[in-house]
């Protein structure tokens, strides 16, 4: 059976230059780069190596760079780490209410442990205004923590004009540039970051490795204490392989970053403009230009999420949903909530994500089998009827809100 | 494995008596408080018989063959014996639901019965 991915936002595909670049650590190779004999030197290189990869991709110095298990984990280095260091200066925190659930739930528990967060909102658009931001700075603000790009509706910011606003009042930034890094230019300096988290598995590497770029002189409280591993900042036995893989895929998304944006863009574009045409009341979720060049996120009025990816898995597609059905806490995605999609639009929303091996047929598939999957759906659903019948909206249940939902269909991007 | 069997797979796929039934003797609509979807049941009765079922669900996988499973179930049957047709006999004929799904069957008992209702309040009248 054909089968098309396009949840890249999740997991990317390994390169299989990647895959060549690791398979000597996993068996050849195996010593631990802590170690004093030779088996631990190459080990030992192969990190370095990866460090300058890495470094090489975001423009900063490769001992800026220190390497974690997962993005998760550079977030919370980051956000615990820095708060941890400077709570002495203050105990508040500026976040968006759009971030990872991995630098939100760092803020929960910071405010449960005494400091104090502000949520910026985003616009429907998912823009965080740098005014905002600056507006929320007070005389104990230690940390502004804004990711560079929201993974599941796109929107890319202003990261510039953010920092910005915080580096003038002296303040620690930090960007979660884990759906940005490797995908678009990302450079440390540009963005104004002292703090930015990227993630290999994102670009075609492999999981199990991810980093945080620390400005030289910035202080952080590792989060995982034990041994002398990246500096002291960081404990555990290093992943080698998965480094490896890394910093290979960062070297390559380097050197292919323009041509695999032009590829991935147009495939893009060819679905967000032609989805609404085959199929009726679709809204597009996200930015229609500052946005990632692989996110495709729409919401499908009047069905639901889970029942549309499962049939799209019965075909092939795989792709997925923020509606509340299809979460394991049956809550709608936070960041639709957070742009404002009301609660009855946003189930049946519908993210597909696109990496540089998707191509025009899977496209044109896409464009050929969805359409006829929402009319099956709609042709179940109560809402449907109703609107066919008198051409209004209908709440979808309780905690929903259909007259909202009007206003969001009316607005065309 | 996948994450629903294949009996809720087949009925989510294929579900009988998707529809609505124009002059119905009862009609019964619930949303579902936990996530906001939405069912509809249409009861067509006969000599205290369903003789028709249909419906329409905006929910979930789950919900859908919910909906087809228990329009199944009470196709045929007579009042009282629809009334006995529980959420959990409803799971159970459909191979059973993952844990944190087992709500989405609320809805397919409950909009028949609220149908029920409906028509027994009408020929009370
Ligand atoms: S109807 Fe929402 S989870 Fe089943």
């Amino acid at each position: 059976m054909r089968q098309v991915y396009l949840d890249n936002q999740s997991n990317t595909p390994v390169d299989e230059r990647v895959y060549n670049e690791m398979l000597p650590f996993l068996r050849e190779n195996y010593g631990n780069a802590q170690s004093m004999h030779s088996f631990g030197f190459v080990s030992k290189d192969a990190l370095e190596k990866a460090r300058l990869q890495v470094s090489g991709l975001i423009g900063s110095k490769p001992e800026e760079i220190y390497f974690t298990s997962c993005a998760s984990e550079a977030n919370n280095l980051a956000v615990k780490g820095a708060a941890e260091a400077l709570k002495n200066k203050g105990k508040h925190i500026i976040v968006s209410s759009i971030e990872h659930f991995s630098v939100l739930n760092c803020a929960k528990r910071l405010s449960q442990n005494g400091f104090e967060v502000t949520y910026i909102p985003a616009d429907r658009y998912g823009i965080i205004s740098a005014e905002d931001v600056e507006k929320a700075i007070r005389q104990d603000t230690i940390l502004v923590s804004i990711q560079h790009a929201n993974t599941e509706i796109g929107t890319v910011q202003q990261i510039e004009e953010i920092s910005k606003a915080a580096k003038k009042k002296g303040i620690l930034f930090h960007t979660d540039a884990v759906s940005t890094a490797g995908i678009i230019p990302v450079d440390v300096n540009k963005l104004g970051a002292d703090l930015l988290t990227l993630s290999g598995q994102q670009f075609y590497g492999p999981k199990g490795a991810a980093a945080l770029y620390i400005k030289k002189g910035t202080k952080v409280v590792p989060q995982i204490d034990g041994g002398v591993q990246e500096g002291g900042r960081r404990a555990g036995t290093e992943n080698v392989p998965a480094i490896v893989g890394f910093g290979k895929a960062c070297e390559l998304a380097k050197a292919e970053m323009q041509d695999n944006y032009g590829k991935i863009i147009k495939l893009r574009d060819k679905l967000i403009d032609e989805l609404p045409k085959k199929i009726e009341h679709i809204y597009l979720n996200g930015h229609r230009t500052n946005r990632l060049p692989g996110n495709v996120n729409f919401s499908v009025e009047f069905i639901e999420g889970e029942g549309m990816f499962l049939l799209l898995d019965q075909k092939g597609i795989y792709v997925s949903s923020g509606s509340a059905c299809a979460s394991k806490a049956l809550k709608m995605s936070h960041v639709l909530t957070a742009i404002g999609c009301d609660a009855a639009v946003g189930q049946g929303s519908i993210l597909m994500s696109l990496s540089k091996y998707n191509g025009d047929e899977d496209v044109e598939f896409v464009l050929k089998e969805f359409p006829p999957i929402v009319q099956k759906l709609r042709e179940m659903s109560p809402l449907y009827s109703y609107f066919k019948k008198t051409g209004k909206r209908q709440e979808a249940g309780p905690g929903t809100d259909y007259e909202h939902a009007h206003e969001h269909g009316n607005e065309e991007n | 494995m996948p994450f629903y069997s294949e009996k809720v797979m087949d009925h989510f796929q294929n579900p009988r008596n998707v529809g609505e039934i124009k002059d119905a003797d009862g009609v019964g609509e619930v949303g579902n408080p936990v996530c906001g979807d939405m069912m509809t049941f249409y009861i067509k009765v006969k000599d205290n018989r369903i003789e028709d079922v249909k419906y329409k669900t905006f929910g979930c996988g789950a919900a859908i063959a919910v909906s087809s499973m228990v329009s199944e179930m009470a196709k045929g049957k007579t009042i009282d014996e629809v009334k006995a047709i529980t959420n959990d006999l409803v799971a159970k004929e459909l191979g059973g639901l993952p844990s944190h799904k087992m709500h989405c069957s609320n809805l397919g008992a409950d909009a028949l019965h609220k149908a029920i209702e409906n028509y027994l309040s009408k020929k009370g009248k």
